[in-house]
């Protein structure tokens, strides 16, 4: 998939660009991207604007990352559109709780663009 | 990878804990900064560590983990994460290390059996100069590993109930 739009929903701001080089680095070719500091401001973008993948932390202020994945099933433009979980909380439990809410991808903090491209292609191309 | 059952027991000891603290500073350090962080041969002077990082933890672990380092360590953690050199690093240097806390924190977490369902992370919290006295209830277990990045001290303290 070429030019394609991305929203990053992070509340670290330096996180979001390393995710966005990380993606950059992993050989996608990418049209524009759109940043999020939190699931409220994520749903506020997405309500405007479609994309064709969300990547989103889970641990934020105001609206954390699960909470926002369970409320995209109400936001029109988010409709078929993967997200890809990208945070610290590892565990079993996160992980489960995140695809259970709708998550395709779920990629532990830290990470290298190896693994980013390991989980991101199969989602693009619609396999996850 | 499969962890044996020996494995993940010996990993919810606490006496593996100091090593596996550093091991989740190293791996941030490492794919995230590509960096390697250096053994600190003594205990840095408190009045070189002006920016402190803390990242709570609630649930089957409860307490805090602080990083502490200096301002130029701080600003050096943002470009390295930032691939830039420019002076817009500097500006971004309280993120950057909030979220290598984050991440130390997290990345520790999940390395200790039986730990991680039940242990959620805060945001973190930055602060900066080294005037101040932090005062934490959880004081049951302690520890602190002392670390050189870039040959400058860097410290991570666990404090847990």
């Amino acid at each position: 998939m070429d030019n394609i739009t991305v929203l990053i929903v992070d509340d670290s701001s330096v996180m979001r660009k390393i995710v966005e080089r990380s993606l950059r680095q992993a050989g996608l070719e990418i049209g524009q991207v759109l940043e999020a500091g939190n699931g409220l401001e994520a749903l506020a973008v997405l309500n405007q604007q479609k994309v064709n993948l969300v990547l989103c932390d889970i641990n934020m202020p105001a609206m954390d990352g699960l909470e926002f994945v369970k409320q995209l099933s109400g936001v029109e433009n988010a409709k078929g559109v993967p997200v890809v979980m990208i945070t610290t909380e590892g565990s079993e439990g996160h992980v489960v709780q995140a695809l259970s809410a709708g998550a395709r991808g779920y990629i532990r903090k830290p990470f290298t663009a190896d693994q980013v491209k390991e989980h991101i292609i199969p989602v693009l191309a619609g396999n996850l | 990878m499969n962890t044996s059952r020996s494995e993940t027991d010996a990993a919810s000891r606490r006496e593996y804990w100091p090593p596996l603290l550093e091991l989740s500073a190293q791996e941030v350090f490492g794919l995230m900064l590509g960096e390697r962080l250096d053994a600190a041969p003594e205990p840095a002077p408190e009045n070189s560590l002006d920016v402190t990082s803390m990242v709570g933890f609630a649930g089957s672990l409860c307490g805090l983990l602080t990083l502490r380092c200096s301002s130029k360590s701080a600003a050096l953690m943002a470009r390295k994460m930032l691939g830039t050199d420019g002076a817009g690093a500097k500006s971004q240097m309280e993120d950057a290390v909030g979220e290598v806390c984050n991440m130390v924190a997290g990345n520790f977490k999940n390395k200790i059996s039986g730990i991680g369902d039940g242990c959620k992370l805060s945001v973190p919290t930055v602060i900066t100069g080294s005037n101040y006295s932090l005062c934490t209830l959880a004081n049951d277990y302690t520890m602190e590993i002392n670390l050189l990045f870039h040959g400058s001290p860097i410290v991570i303290s666990l404090q847990l109930n």
